[in-house]
């Protein structure tokens, strides 16, 4: 799992729309990246929910926040019709996981990524990284936000 | 903007809606729009001992919880709190606004004072702490469940 103060991997992963994103599109922002095993699993469903509902407040401390799972970006346009969520979802689909391994969050043999937390700040070091003891536990919003005071 | 950082569950206070009496006291957030937390109500609410429940609507994934908690928030001003709560997880499959007025005065309500209520502003800000304070206590998911002495998280089924 990656640590505080290593650069954040450069990446480019297409969104829910189809559309390319990169870490440096954030540049000069904040983004947290929600790295979680897939869509429409029980667990994730309220994962992505609950930071739906602080979203606001998130923003309000000008963090971007990204979740990032395996599947195409087609899964992912119909988990956030499913979830009535708004939150950006990469697809780290080919290769298959290349992302989450980058930064220490891919499963090797379950073929996905553990429910992980990494936050970038404004010259793309992590300042901050979370990993769930295993892929039924997520962090709740509470600990996002105990990390954004801290860092 | 408020302060979300991890707190212990707030301890039971003059504000809470408390359901029964007896030594065992559990606090449970819980969203009116979520089939996890109707199933779970009626085991909840009869099980020995005393229940407070503390909203957390999710409305990105249940968009008429919002609606729900402040209809029983509005039933609780008139003294009908758990009455709104047990109607509607109840029934999940009339919520609408015609319903909930159907709801209210089967309960007696005064109809005019339950809509006033449940469109003011501090009704909402008192459904929101609930929520703040759930999602601060690291609340993840519905129905969460807490040990109103030890302020400890337990699992379903221990409840």
């Amino acid at each position: 799992m990656i640590a505080a103060g290593e650069p954040a991997p450069g990446f480019t992963l297409r969104d829910q729309d189809g559309e390319k994103v990169s870490l440096d599109d954030f540049k000069g922002r904040k983004v947290l990246l929600a790295f979680y095993p897939g869509d429409f699993s029980p667990v994730c469903g309220d994962q992505l929910s609950i930071y739906q509902e602080v979203k606001p407040e998130i923003a309000a401390k000008d963090v971007e926040l990204v979740g990032i799972s395996v599947d195409s970006f087609f899964a992912h346009k119909a988990f956030q019709e499913k979830l009535g969520i708004d939150i950006t979802l990469l697809s780290d689909f080919e290769p298959k996981g290349e992302v989450a391994r980058a930064y220490g969050s891919y499963l090797d043999g379950l073929g996905f990524a553990n429910r992980t937390l990494v936050l970038v700040d404004e010259e793309g070091q992590v300042a901050w990284s979370y990993e769930s003891p295993n892929p039924g536990e997520f962090p709740g919003a509470n600990v996002i936000f105990d990390a954004l005071t801290t860092s | 903007m408020s302060d979300l950082t991890s707190a212990a569950v707030p301890p039971i206070g003059p504000e809470d809606h408390v359901l029964g009496e007896g030594e065992k006291l559990l606090i449970v957030y819980a969203d009116l729009g979520c089939p996890h937390c109707a199933s779970a109500w009626a085991g909840l609410a009869a099980r020995p001992g005393a229940l407070a429940f503390r909203h957390f609507p999710v409305a990105s994934k249940h968009p008429r919880s919002p609606a729900l908690h402040a209809a029983a928030e509005a039933a609780g001003a008139q003294g009908r709190f758990f009455a709104m709560v047990d109607s509607i997880y109840a029934d999940r499959g009339h919520v609408d606004d015609p319903h909930l007025w159907q709801r209210a005065e089967q309960m007696g309500l005064d109809l005019a004072r339950f809509e006033r209520d449940r469109r003011a502003p501090d009704l909402a800000a008192r459904v929101r702490r609930d929520f703040q304070s759930g999602i601060r206590a690291g609340v993840a998911g519905t129905p969460a469940v807490f040990d109103a002495c030890t302020l400890d998280a337990v699992r379903e089924r221990e409840f």
